[in-house]
């Protein structure tokens, strides 16, 4: 086992009940990595972030530095803070929000300073009802305490932070889709090109696009520098990353583990992290990187908790979820709910991805019941190869954005590890897994 | 002139909002919450006048709204109780929780008791995963839920002991925005220029040192 002993970056605060609040936040270092970042000039700050190869959080993975790089110089320009968490199995930045929000703030403040905007829209899940109460009143603690507002710690620079509800759709997690939604409409993600916002983002003007596990590393790279953090993790995998871990674990939860040192054989059995299966059961399977990757089995369980170490093996690390899943568990089943969350989270512009979800939903279910044929199998993966032709990693698209070419991977995988599982499913007239609750809901 | 359906306290709270953008139909969607929270749903008065605050008509109000899981354009229940079935928490029981769910509050999922009390959903992924199944009463969180808590939580809150945790379906934020109104454009672009030269000072005081960083 290799559960290493990096430091906590973004949650050191998390032991205290308080974490939330302004006296905590400062009587524990906070917004002294603004204070540092104040005395530097705005390239210097990119500068930093850019050298610590700080992959974002949210899901692409992509470099925060680069990202900020692109940014077309405007007299006006915006940075967008996506807290649209809504990425199945997917709860860290829930969690920062709720527990550490002037964390985030803070991190906000040095990211706007570094990219000169002077105003921000902090777009938070909707459903989080206690992490928007709690970021409005941290947002309203920081102008309180001069770290918002005008003239930031006697800098010279100023920033308005706006919280913004989303109302609930997975689909505005995607950074177009979510700027539509912050223009007041429905969350239709835009047509690429242009692939960034950087070039026409927000009400047509240059945007950065920042995840909240992103920013919130802001504050830690500026008081203990770039070094500090690269020393971390491997490669391009710089760091540490929060892991949200679920499904038949013995300690659920969000994890922040050093990247590349740690597997998901830590992440799953350490005592300290996951503790392993419970009930004496074999791991079946897990998805690594939300419910858009490809599931990995028992015989990956030491791959390394890294970018690119698990872009190579065929799957991704996503948006940092991990579901564990038992030898009791029907892979039918499990492929069918997850077909399910895009048939239902579908925005219905691209025909593949509105109609193909719908279908496969329904082959998916009816094989569950013991109502499926044989041709089934074929069926799944010729509608599968209409949204993400050849069915192959990373997955070829025919639709705006990736939601509907993500669909494929968990029918590709469960048909791929548990064939014999489906054809059984099919000759018996019954799930091999017996019966389950929620025969009506489907 | 015909009555306003908005409260004028509640209009007060909605031109306030929609101050804090740059183009007002980006307060669409914050004033549909808004509006939820004086009706526990959003009625077509209610859209009318949002069409208005925000310079759209009605039907884009609704064409909108209807995208949203949360925006209700029918009556709910005076508490939502979404249960999540995704993945997360199916494999640690979601369905036999929803099953549950059903008969404790004899209704069908997607439908509201006939008291108006109640509405059953079931949700996708909330995002509470560490604490499976999970469910949220009007997007407050309730973790690790069996059976017996659900009963439980369903008589705490016909009891009203829990009021001051949920508030009725359609409240989101209970705490207002009360720092940092929007800084006005010819003040930024003064401040601009005065951190500029502050900068420049600075930069010239400290020699190279600022250039790297230190």
């Amino acid at each position: 086992m290799a559960v290493t002993d990096a430091p906590r970056i973004v949650t050191s605060r998390l032991d205290y009940d308080d974490s939330h609040t302004l006296e905590r936040y400062l009587a524990t270092g906070g917004y002294e990595g603004l204070r540092k970042a104040l005395t530097m000039t705005p390239e210097a700050v990119s500068h930093e972030v850019d050298a610590v190869s700080l992959l974002g959080r949210g899901g692409a993975g992509f470099p925060a530095g680069r990202k900020w790089s692109m940014l077309r110089k405007a007299p006006t320009s915006y940075l967008v803070v996506n807290g649209d968490e809504s990425e199945p199995a997917t709860f860290k930045d829930h969690l920062l929000v709720e527990r550490d929000p002037h964390q985030l703030v803070e991190g906000i403040v040095i990211a706007a300073y570094a990219l000169q905007v002077t105003t921000v829209f902090l777009y938070i899940r909707g459903e989080f009802a206690l992490g928007l109460e709690r970021a409005t009143a941290a947002v309203n603690d920081a102008y309180g305490h001069g770290a918002l507002g005008r003239d930031i710690f006697g800098s010279g620079f100023s920033l308005d932070v706006v919280v913004h509800p989303g109302a609930g759709a997975y689909i505005c997690g995607e950074e177009t889709a979510l700027l539509e939604s912050l223009e007041g409409k429905r969350g239709f993600p835009r047509i690429k090109p242009p692939y960034f916002p950087a070039a026409i983002g927000l009400y047509g003007e240059p945007t950065v696009v920042n995840n909240v596990e992103t920013l919130s590393n802001l504050p830690w790279i500026l008081v203990h520098g770039s070094e500090a953090f690269t020393a971390l993790g491997e490669g391009r995998s710089t760091g540490t990353r929060l892991f949200a871990l679920a499904g038949h674990v013995q300690r659920p939860g969000v994890y922040e583990v050093e990247m590349v040192k740690t597997t998901f054989r830590d992440l799953i059995y350490a005592p300290v992290l996951g503790g392993g299966i419970p009930g004496g059961r074999e791991l079946k399977a897990f998805i690594p990187g939300g419910a858009s990757a490809p599931w990995f089995g028992p015989d990956q369980v030491d791959l390394p908790l890294g970018q690119d170490e698990v872009g190579n093996a065929g799957s991704m690390l996503g948006s940092g979820s991990v579901v564990v899943m038992d030898d009791a568990t029907c892979s039918v089943r499990a492929a069918w709910r997850i077909t399910r969350f895009f048939w239902r989270e579908s925005c219905g512009q691209c025909t593949p991805c509105r109609e193909g979800s719908g279908w496969l939903e329904k082959i998916l279910r009816r094989v569950e019941d013991g109502q499926g044929r044989e041709s089934d199998l074929e069926l799944l993966m010729d509608i599968s190869d209409n949204l993400a032709p050849g069915v192959s990693w990373p997955p070829q698209q025919t639709t705006i954005c990736v939601l509907g070419s993500s669909i494929p991977s968990s029918i590709a995988s469960a048909i791929r590890m548990f064939r014999d599982e489906f054809l059984l499913h099919i000759k018996d007239g019954a799930c091999p897994f017996g019966s389950h609750g929620g025969g009506s809901h489907g | 002139m015909t009555e306003q359906h908005l409260h004028p306290e509640v209009m007060a709270r909605a031109r306030e909002i929609v101050a804090l953008y740059p183009h007002p139909r980006s307060a669409l969607i914050p004033l549909c919450h808004l509006a939820q929270e004086q009706d526990g749903w959003l009625r077509p008065e209610a859209m009318a006048e949002i069409a208005e605050l925000v310079g759209v008509t009605a039907a884009e109000v609704l064409g909108t709204a209807t995208f949203y899981d949360m925006l209700k354009t029918e009556e709910v229940g005076t508490y939502v109780v979404a249960v999540c079935t995704n993945i997360a928490c199916m494999l640690r029981g979601a369905y036999e929780l929803l099953d549950h769910a059903e008969s404790t509050l004899g209704t069908r999922t997607g439908s509201t008791t006939a008291d108006g009390v109640f509405t059953l959903e079931d949700a996708e992924c909330l995002a509470d995963c560490g604490r499976a199944p999970c469910l949220q009463v009007n997007h407050r969180f309730f973790g690790d839920v069996t059976a017996e808590s659900f009963d439980r939580l369903v008589a705490e809150l016909r009891a009203g002991s829990l009021d001051d945790t949920v508030p009725p379906h359609g409240t989101l934020v209970r705490i207002r925005r009360d720092g940092g109104l929007r800084v006005d454009e010819s003040s930024l672009a003064a401040e601009r220029t005065a951190a500029a030269t502050a900068m420049a000072e600075r930069a010239a005081a400290a020699g190279t040192d600022a250039k790297a960083g230190g």
